[in-house]
């Protein structure tokens, strides 16, 4: 013990100690989040991992059809493919009927030429029955699909667990007979234009969250504690009540007959529907692309009011006094030296409106009309009304992509780190 | 702080105690549609079942396939019993979603049950109409065709209709002059498919949707509609218990089966078919239908119908006289391109 290193009492250099100090802190600490960590990962990031792998990855045509497919990978694709490649179709396709699997051949084909389903479904019954070839024969006998050179490129195509085929459709693009990429048929069209009208309706209610909530967050900022949290209840009171009901309160005002329509009837108001561009006559409130933007308006107001009241709270007056006393006008000093204070908070309500509009779906159906669906009913018909889970997973790709594209720009021109919360 | 800790077991606690409970014994989870329909089967059905000593949990959907595929794949079956409709039915069966239906295991006679040989997944339990009604005290001179249902001259106003294509599009095509036999050929063709949407292009404006059976009825009773296609049971029962002056037009009604299936994989396959088969018995198949007007599958069970009660079912002579059946094979091999088709529509 003669060298000059300082020592904790039980003789250990404090060097050590200090560091093994600190990792137990680490350690303490990391096991505090760990929880978090976890439920994290196990209900975020693995879900949307598989998300993601369902939107390229669809290996129903390979389990199913797996000799076919070994065999197709040699395939030039100009002529018609070989008695080999007919015989191994035709085996496969048995012992799919035995499994009970040849619909989802079916249904993974039929994407791509409508009506493959039912000739799929068609052929495996006919070549149940017949126990020798020739193959080619006998296949394209059961139905002359099977003679079309296009038909083989599809399997061919298909046969590849990784596609881009949910991708495309979901941007409303196809590969062609050539390969090359064209844009689906004009009546299919219809997901470039949803996943627009999302970011529209969702922009539009931003702004209008936006144009509604800084008054109000400015004045419960700036009234008497007293009387601020009186008003407060009134903007946390509809926030505790749940959406569906909020939604359902709407569709009543709304409907047909309703209480609005009642209203606007008995008043005489009916340059109201004019100037919001209805029909002539009754007033068409409900099922309107209007009364999606109310209902979710009312229903975000207190996403985007919230940041902007707790991030004004802590703006001090005298900044405004100062301004005042060195002779800005009233406005002048509330454009050049509040607002400016505000953008943090504007930023952050805006941004935590704008992502959660994207994903609203129950209130579009229900005050909406057909043509306010937004891409997350698409989502959800594409899962548990079609089936197809590949197309599902593809729209929540764009979705997500979209969103982080934004979220980007968004940082590039305003930052995150500048966004507040209070 | 011990306090709330407590709370917290404590409710853990009751938490696991429910699920477990949920799932215990040999309680039968039976899927159906929901409403007055669920409400028919719930008397005829479940409650005398359940008197039995056996009990039933009841659940409700709007006839998702892909929801019990997505079950049966991740092996965790949590509707033992449901009732399907054609579609459903076929597709669950081709994609094994559905287990083959042992009819001497359900003991009885299949030749009894109309419709029966054509399906091997299910067992037929009713037959019901699409129809399209309207309120007379809304309209004195009411719609009589289905060429009204597309009039929008002589019928302004909104019509309700269901989110599917099944049955819109088989009117789309008699509204607009194809014989109501051709219509499936005509349908099988992508210019009869474009006809069919080119039809229903002129009331697309007017068109409300439904989704839940129940909801349709309902959408006449707000007024949100002067006239909605529905499944006959659920108007009649409007009709009948809520006393809505509704009318229904029987014209060109498009007569589809609703199937009992059971889940592929169910661990409760013996009392499963313990139930389909008590509740395709004579005894309940007739009482069914004095809660709501659909035809019982088991022939035998029709002498025991109340007279009143017949005309009102959609296999009565007066309202066959136009009627077509759905084409189980047509929407199982088009049903998927249609469905999508029909989304894209009416999304734009």
């Amino acid at each position: 013990m003669t060298d000059d290193v300082m020592r904790t009492a039980d003789g250990t250099p404090l060097k050590v100690k200090l560091r093994q100090a600190e990792r137990r802190e680490v350690r303490r600490a990391f096991l505090l989040i760990a929880p978090l960590f976890l439920f994290i990962v196990v209900s975020f990031l693995i879900p949307i991992v598989v998300m993601l792998k369902n939107a390229f990855y669809d290996p129903d045509i390979v389990n199913n059809l797996p000799q076919t497919t070994e065999l197709l990978r040699q395939w030039d694709g100009k002529a018609l493919p070989s008695e080999e490649v007919f015989a191994a179709f035709a085996a496969d396709l048995k012992t799919a009927s035995k499994a009970r699997t040849v619909a989802l051949v079916g249904k993974r084909l039929n994407y791509e030429i409508p009506t493959l389903k039912s000739k799929v479904t068609v052929t495996a019954r006919k070549l149940d029955k017949i126990e020798a070839g020739p193959w080619t024969e006998a296949v394209i006998s059961a139905d002359p699909i099977w003679k079309d050179v296009f038909t083989w490129a599809v399997v061919k195509r298909a046969g590849s667990a990784v596609t881009p085929y949910y991708l495309l459709s979901a941007l409303d693009l196809r590969q062609g007979t050539d390969g090359g990429i064209e844009r689906t048929p004009e009546e299919r069209r219809i997901y470039l234009q949803v996943l627009g009208r999302t970011l529209g309706i969702s922009l539009l209610v931003t702004l209008c969250t936006l144009v509604l909530g800084y008054p109000v967050a400015f004045m419960l900022a700036t009234l008497p504690q007293r009387t601020a949290s009186i008003l407060m209840i009134f903007v946390l009171l509809p926030f505790w009540t749940s959406l569906l009901v909020r939604t359902t309160a709407w569709t009543i005002l709304l409907q047909d007959g309703g209480v609005v329509a009642q209203f606007l009837h008995i008043t005489g108001i009916t340059w109201i529907s004019n100037v919001l561009g209805f029909m002539s006559g009754e007033p068409q409130l409900f099922k309107t692309r209007f009364a999606t933007v109310l209902a979710m308006t009312h229903i975000q107001l207190p996403f985007t009011l919230l940041p902007i009241y707790s991030v004004m709270k802590t703006i001090s007056p005298t900044y405004m006094r100062a301004a005042k006393s060195l002779g800005a006008t009233p406005f002048h000093a509330f454009r050049t030296v509040y607002v400016p204070q505000t953008m943090p908070g504007v930023a952050a309500g805006c941004l935590l409106t704008f992502i959660l509009c994207l994903g609203y779906f129950i209130t579009p159906a229900l005050v909406g009309g057909g043509s306010d669906n937004m891409i997350a009913g698409f989502i959800d018909t594409a899962m548990n009304n079609e089936g197809n889970w590949g197309k599902s997973s593809a729209l929540g790709f764009v979705l997500l992509t979209a969103t982080l594209i934004l979220y980007y720009v968004y940082n590039r021109l305003i930052g995150i780190d500048k966004m507040k919360l209070g | 702080m011990k306090k709330l800790s407590i709370l917290f077991t404590a409710a853990l606690l009751a938490g696991t105690a429910f699920a477990a409970s949920a799932r215990a014994g040999d309680e039968l989870t039976v899927t159906s549609w929901g409403g007055s329909y669920s409400e028919s089967q719930r008397k005829a059905y479940y409650e005398p079942y359940m008197a039995a000593g056996n009990k039933i949990t009841e659940a409700e959907y709007n006839g998702e396939v892909a929801k019990i595929k997505a079950m049966v794949e991740a092996n965790a079956i949590t509707w033992d019993v449901i009732d399907v409709d054609t579609a459903t039915a076929l597709q669950g069966c081709a994609e094994g979603a559905l287990e083959t239906i042992d009819w001497a295991k359900l003991g009885l006679d299949r030749s009894k049950f109309i419709g029966a040989e054509l399906m091997e997944c299910a067992v037929p339990t009713i037959v019901y109409g699409t129809v399209f009604g309207y309120d007379t005290s809304k309209l004195a001179e009411g719609p009589t065709t289905i060429n009204d249902f597309f009039d929008l001259a002589k019928f302004p106003g909104k019509r309700g209709i269901q989110k599917n294509p099944t049955v819109n599009l088989e009117w789309a095509l008699i509204a607009d002059g194809v014989d109501a036999k051709d219509v499936y050929t005509t349908l099988s063709t992508p210019e009869g498919v474009d006809r069919a949407f080119k039809k229903l292009d002129t009331i697309k404006s007017e068109i409300v949707f439904w989704e839940a059976g129940a909801q349709a009825p309902q959408l006449l009773a707000d007024g949100q509609v002067v006239m909605v296609s529905a499944w006959n049971g659920r108007l009649q029962t409007a009709i009948d218990k809520d006393k809505k002056p509704f009318k229904i037009i029987w014209d060109h009604q498009g007569l589809d089966w609703d199937w009992w299936a059971i889940t592929k994989g169910t661990p409760k396959i013996e009392e499963a078919y313990r139930f389909v088969a008590f509740a395709s018995g004579v005894g309940p198949q007739a009482e069914q239908t004095k809660y709501i007007a659909y035809g019982p599958a088991n022939k035998d069970a029709i002498p025991g119908i109340e007279p009143a009660t017949l005309p009102n079912l959609p296999t009565a002579p007066d309202n066959l006289k136009t009627a077509f059946n759905v084409d189980p094979q047509f929407w199982a091999d088009h049903g998927d391109e249609l469905k999508e088709r029909f989304n894209a529509w009416l999304a734009k």
